[in-house]
């Protein structure tokens, strides 16, 4: 049995493409049922997502199966084949493994350790789950990509630091101010970036927002937004001392707080330090005011440059994770490799010998005036016995191993007669969060 | 049997400090788990050995520098243990530690026999006076070690350099309410050490105070600390110049208590 993969991502295709490609969550059954009723796919996951549109499929015939899913996705969508398959990749056996690890694991996503990926790959696989889709390899195969994933995350630090400006401010915040459930907030100007910094920091807790603009609607457009209070722009520096967060980004030529005013204002505040963000071109924000004790003043160009640390960072990272992924991939394939047919049959007769064999030793031993051949005559006896019992399940067997869902059988069979410890290492089998 | 305990704790306290310092180079929870473990059964052995120390000699085993800086140390584990567990900064352990075995090695430096007991010192004051002082050195060697770390973490910001290290240290917030928090412990505790010790001094000496080196040099220092709490109340000083006036006052403590007993003669000095 064969796990393929075939699809695209934002590094094969545009956006334009991926739209087109991407399957609807509320209409999943559909595909689902359509891509399991392929010719010679026994199970099947798809997983769309705004940035890579992915079908996971079992099956024996790994050239055609890729070749008929390829179809399926034109098909189904409507475009010609020829010109989407210039953004299909596709992976088979071990290269599928991987591929589906890495993706699982935020390795190969847009942003390397973005949290999403790994909570749109189980709810794919939750439409998979409830329309049946797929059986015990692909189950078995995204349980485990999960525990790959969970195990990344936590002995990497590949998820652990900012990658975007408005969430470094917030991470710089905490750095200083310690706790942000008591800070508040002062937002001057508007601005895309100043609203999403405010909404970072609006989702970490602040206690509350000001927002003061040379127009006072757009101020209190903004509060109202926000659930903050809106300042009038004239009074800026009586309600300044209030903030412990200042974003600023107007459009106002000239700088709007000096050192002086920042002296002030720290002043009236106790020493309270204060963290200044300066998002505006040209500066809002005098350069000198970083010189004032408890004040901290950084301009977007330090929030990039932390940035592009930490995303300097990740890529370390991602390097150890590439390593925990080749271990497992090495256990995965070992299990994979036991739903064969030949092997278990193999296993199974091993079985079922040695318990005759022990049997027929302990009989014998305790036997003590034993006719001359009646030790011949036993062992005639209990192989035959064996070979009877073993006729049907072995037959049945082979006979399954040309058909479909062959897997089914030979799990249960090593399961129902514990033909090795097949590593129930007990990875969660339901979904988990 | 307390020479073993204090051999023992001089081996953990050395591994601790080597734990603390590989947290800070590569900090991972299990290594942060082994850190606190290590200064725990470093206190403990320490614990131990003090205990027998008393058990056998009948007093506190705070009489001459052996005992002191062993005592010393002790203080200064057990009140990081405590802010360890308070405010979660294993980190701090990095600078803590490090001064604790620097103190429970040059005890060693010094002769451990037992001393006859001072008459002078035969007095219940003398657990007040003692164990009030040690703990505010305690203290204010925490407060110091968060200072420095302050002081470090804020000359990152300025700098805009934030690397690995600013990212591992605790936030400025955090580290000033640490200094806080001990210098109102340590504040208070080092008023009762001076009081009580005056009024000792009356029943032993017959004079509350006589402007000995230790007296004088304890009343520097708690000048010291008086003025950077009566700021911090009044004009909520805070940052940086806490954090420098902590240090001043922890190196002018650390004379009194060590500096004093060696260099300067006196009525205090019990070498």
């Amino acid at each position: 049995m064969n796990i393929i993969v075939v699809g695209l991502s934002h590094k094969t295709a545009t956006v334009e493409i991926r739209e087109k490609v991407a399957f609807s969550p509320n209409h999943m059954q559909k595909p689902l049922l359509e891509l399991i009723g392929l010719d010679g796919i026994i199970e099947g996951v798809i997983v769309s997502t705004c940035n890579r549109v992915e079908i996971y499929a079992t099956t024996r015939d790994i050239a055609g199966g890729i070749a008929r899913i390829k179809r399926f996705l034109a098909d189904y969508h409507h475009l010609p084949l020829e010109s989407l398959e210039l953004h299909l990749y596709n992976y088979h056996s071990e290269a599928a493994i991987r591929h589906v690890f890495r993706v699982a694991s935020s390795l190969d996503s847009m942003v390397v350790g973005e949290p999403q990926i790994l909570g749109q790959i189980k709810t794919s696989y939750g439409y998979a789950a409830e329309y049946k889709s797929s059986g015990i390899i692909l189950n078995r195969f995204l349980h485990k990509a999960f525990s790959v994933a969970k195990r990344v995350r936590t002995e990497t630090k590949i998820a652990s630091s900012a990658v975007s400006v408005a969430f470094a401010a917030v991470e710089l915040a905490k750095k200083i101010l310690g706790d942000l459930s008591s800070k508040t907030v002062m937002l001057i100007g508007a601005g895309e970036m100043c609203e999403l910094a405010a909404k970072h920091f609006l989702n970490s807790g602040v206690k509350g927002v000001m927002v003061t603009n040379r127009t006072l609607e757009k101020a209190e457009k903004l509060a109202e937004e926000f659930g903050g209070e809106a300042v009038r722009f004239e009074e800026l520096f009586e309600h300044l001392h209030r903030a412990d967060i200042v974003l600023s980004s107007t459009g106002a030529p000239h700088y709007i707080i000096g050192p002086k005013d920042a002296e002030e204002v720290i002043k009236r505040r106790r020493f309270k330090p204060v963290f200044f963000i300066d998002i505006a071109v040209p500066r809002d924000i005098d350069p000198k005011v970083d010189d004032v004790e408890n004040a901290y003043l950084f301009t977007v160009d330090h929030l990039q440059e932390i940035v592009q640390a930490n995303l300097a960072q990740r890529s370390l990272e991602a390097e150890k994770a590439e390593e925990i992924i080749d271990q497992e991939i090495g256990q995965f394939h070992k299990w994979l490799s036991t739903l064969e047919v030949t092997p278990t049959i193999v296993a199974l007769r091993t079985r079922f010998d040695e318990i005759r064999k022990a049997e027929l030793e302990k009989t014998i031993s305790a036997w003590k005036d034993l006719p001359p051949d009646a030790e011949k005559r036993l062992e005639a006896l209990t192989t035959a016995m064996m070979n009877k019992l073993l006729h049907v399940p072995t037959s049945v067997l082979k006979k399954a191993g040309q058909g479909g869902r062959v897997d089914l059988y030979v799990d249960a069979m090593r399961q129902l007669f514990e033909l090795e410890s097949l590593q129930h290492d007990n990875e969660e089998l339901e979904l988990e969060e | 049997m307390s020479q073993i305990f204090f051999y023992l704790t001089i081996a953990l306290y050395g591994f601790a400090t080597v734990a603390c310092l590989m947290y800070l180079w590569r900090t991972t929870s299990l290594l942060g788990t082994w850190t606190n473990r290590l200064v725990l059964a470093g206190f403990g052995t320490h614990l131990l050995s003090t205990i027998h120390r008393f058990s056998s000699s009948g007093h506190l085993p705070i009489t001459n520098m052996h005992e002191s800086l062993s005592f010393f140390a002790l203080t200064i584990v057990g009140s990081y243990i405590l802010f360890e567990r308070k405010y979660k900064v294993t980190i701090l352990g990095a600078f803590v530690i490090p001064i604790a075995l620097l103190m429970i090695i040059s005890s060693n430096a010094f002769p451990s026999g037992i001393n006859e007991l001072n008459p002078a010192l035969k007095s219940n004051w003398l657990w007040i006076h003692t164990i009030m002082a040690f703990i505010s050195y305690a203290m204010f060697t925490i407060a110091f070690s968060a200072a420095v770390i302050y002081l470090i973490q804020q000359h990152f910001l300025k700098k805009k350099k934030l690397g690995a290290l600013f990212q591992k240290l605790p936030s400025l917030n955090t580290l000033d309410e640490i200094n806080y928090r001990c210098l109102t412990i340590g504040f208070p505790l080092l008023t009762v050490a001076i009081i009580t010790g005056a009024i000792w001094a009356e029943k032993a000496w017959g004079t509350y105070w006589s402007w000995d080196p230790k007296e004088t040099w304890s009343l520097i220092t708690w000048f010291i600390f008086a003025a950077l709490l009566h700021s911090r109340l009044t004009t909520g000083w805070r940052g940086k110049r806490a954090s420098l006036l902590t240090i001043a006052g922890f190196l002018i403590m650390l004379f009194t208590f060590i500096g004093v007993n060696l260099w300067l003669p006196g009525l205090h000095a019990y070498k």
